[in-house]
């Protein structure tokens, strides 16, 4: 049954996409985004720059900081930097980009570090709850074995935690990717340019050239990161295996 | 061997200062196991976690073979002391494999031989190497788990280990099964063993010697059969149970009171040998054995009083038989179950090796009572 079901939601899947498609080439679409084809190459190449940079930035940072954040010496100030970091994300990011140009001022630099706080919260979180998630009686049998609390570190408590910090890495590019379109509003570029450009001149072509590759590339990463936790995260902590 | 020396742990809080452990004082000989036990919160695990410095002692000594323990660092210490717990804590992000390599690595064995211990260790436990080496703990069973745990704390042939409530998280059936795996295996291995517990079954079963604590105190530390015949205060008689006559029938198997004396005859005497035999061992019960010696049936004395015939005409069923090896716990219940004052003790090739009679088994137990009023 379900599985005639699915095979159905398929059939309605293609078929909605031939309609689209049939449509967008009547209506004469296909023509007007490809007239932009050039600067998608050159906006998705700057889009991918800031993505790439700021997800890395964030990650590079924000798994240290919540592993530092778990250490047992931090516990007494631990919960009051999650909550300062959750104060954090009831910002909205638009608002985070606008207050980092008010620093920094407009181009790369201001889009960089907006994007770079907005993805930096879900990772921290998911870090340090991840470790502090890891049962006590493991970390009790690796101290007992005689294992440094290094070794604990890096043979016990980050393997066993990974899938979560996963998790926080899969939501935070997601945040990452949708909110890089703004970065054309502080100057930062990227493939918002193409859809806000578009907006403004009611030009439907140019719009959907910034939004289908903006799409598409939101849909690619969170695919990566779901075959990267799938493959990475030792077998035996991973749900998905 | 395992020294304790005044080893003292007291934990200050704002109010007040607990004593959690008061000048903890015992030997555990090299090769024995020795069962701490009491109620929660007596200090028997904290005087446990000592021993590896999980808890850190306020005062005392801790002495492992001869030698204090406070010259080595935290992870030297530990690396030398074998540690099972209760929650078993095999690492979930690791194989079976793996697991049990952990202390090997970390001393620096090299790959090959810390895999063939695996192997050799997970073989001694009655698992198949090739099937559970590259498993998960996950794809083990609880018991599986745990008998992991235990080899894995085997791993690097530590001489001391300390085993903190190890099958207490197992059902009853097969916690009694590892158990006595563990024995056969410590039969072998003879390593000393410090292991806490809080149920007195475990304790006599699996105990050399028993240390009953109570508010971090040492309240009694014997030999197990010690404690149930003659406890030190009433606090001891109370948590070893009122029962505790009826537990000693563990620590007691049947040869030790088989009466070896019972007069036999073949399948093919006639009553007349019978009456003879009965007469020179002056016993009532004659059994009736067969070319192997295997108990098949028995006769009193009183049916061969002028009988005539065949032995078989006249020999009853035995009700039940059991092994010289078993304790007397399984043979009384052998008797409570088949209504009798006696049975057959057949040695492991199943030959006739005696009978235990309720009188003989009341006798053992009582004896110790009696010594002691004498002395």
């Amino acid at each position: 049954m379900v599985r005639q079901a699915t095979g159905i939601g398929r059939n309605v899947q293609l078929l909605v996409m031939f309609g689209l498609g049939i449509w967008v080439c009547s209506s004469g679409l296909l023509g007007q985004i490809a007239d932009n084809w050039d600067d998608i190459v050159y906006l998705s190449k700057q889009h991918m720059v800031l993505v790439g940079a700021s997800g890395a930035a964030a990650i590079l940072l924000g798994i240290p900081a919540g592993i530092w954040l778990s250490r047992p010496a931090m516990e007494r100030y631990a919960e009051t930097v999650m909550q300062v970091f959750n104060i954090g994300t009831t910002i909205p990011t638009l608002a985070v980009i606008a207050l980092s140009m008010t620093i920094l001022g407009i181009g790369f630099a201001p889009a960089f570090f907006g994007l770079f706080v907005a993805s930096l919260l879900p990772i921290v979180r998911n870090t340090y709850t991840g470790l502090l998630a890891v049962p006590p009686h493991l970390k009790e049998a690796a101290t007992g074995m005689g294992m440094t609390p290094r070794q604990i570190l890096f043979r016990v408590e980050l393997p066993n935690a990974l899938y979560v910090i996963f998790s926080g890495v899969r939501t935070a590019l997601a945040i990452n990717v949708g909110t890089t379109p703004l970065a054309f509003l502080i100057g930062g570029g990227g493939l918002g340019e193409l859809i806000f450009t578009g907006i403004d001149l009611m030009d439907t072509g140019m719009l959907l050239a910034g939004a289908i590759p903006t799409a598409a590339l939101a849909v690619m990463v969170d695919f990566m990161m779901g075959q990267a936790q799938l493959r990475l995260v030792p077998k035996g902590v991973n749900p998905l295996r | 061997m395992i020294q304790l020396e005044n080893l003292t742990k007291t934990f200050t809080l704002p109010s007040t200062t607990i004593v959690a452990a008061d000048k903890v004082n015992m030997t555990v000989p090299s090769g024995e196991i020795c069962v701490l036990l009491g109620p929660s919160g007596c200090g028997k695990t904290t005087a446990l976690k000592m021993i590896n410095r999980l808890i850190p002692p306020t005062s005392g000594r801790i002495l492992i073979n001869g030698e204090d323990t406070s010259g080595l660092n935290d992870i030297e210490l530990r690396r030398q002391i074998g540690y099972v717990i209760q929650q078993i804590g095999l690492f979930p992000n690791m194989t079976v494999e793996q697991n049990i390599c952990v202390v090997p690595k970390m001393l620096g064995w090299d790959i090959k031989r810390a895999k063939a211990r695996a192997a050799e260790l997970i073989d001694l436990v009655g698992l198949d190497p090739r099937q559970f080496l590259h498993r998960y703990p996950k794809e083990l069973s609880g018991g599986q788990q745990q008998r992991i745990g235990v080899i894995r704390a085997l791993a690097a042939d530590p001489p001391v280990m300390l085993m903190d409530e190890p099958f207490g998280a197992i059902d009853p059936i097969n916690r009694e099964i590892i158990q006595d795996e563990f024995l056969k295996m410590q039969a072998e291995l003879k390593k000393t063993i410090m292991f806490v517990s809080h149920d007195i079954d475990e304790a006599v079963k699996m105990g050399d010697k028993i240390a009953i604590f109570r508010a971090g105190k040492i309240e009694q530390f014997d030999a197990p059969d010690k404690i149930l015949a003659h406890p030190a205060n009433p606090f001891v008689a109370d948590f070893v149970g009122a029962d505790r006559t009826l537990k000693r029938l563990r620590l007691v198997t049947a040869e030790e009171v088989t009466d070896r004396n019972c007069p036999v005859v073949s399948r093919r005497a006639t009553p007349q040998e019978a009456r003879n035999a009965a007469r020179s061992s002056d016993s009532r019960i004659i059994v009736v054995i067969d070319a192997d010696h295997r108990p098949v049936g028995y006769v009193t004395a009183e049916e061969m009083e002028g009988a005539d015939g065949s032995i078989t005409d006249f020999a009853h069923a035995l009700p039940a038989t059991v092994p010289v090896r078993a304790d007397l716990r399984a043979v009384v219940s052998e008797m409570f179950a088949n209504d009798v004052m006696w049975l057959a003790c057949t040695d492991d090739k199943g030959r006739f090796a005696g009978i235990v009679t309720q009188p003989a088994v009341t006798a053992a137990l009582g004896e110790t009572y009696k010594r002691s009023e004498m002395n």
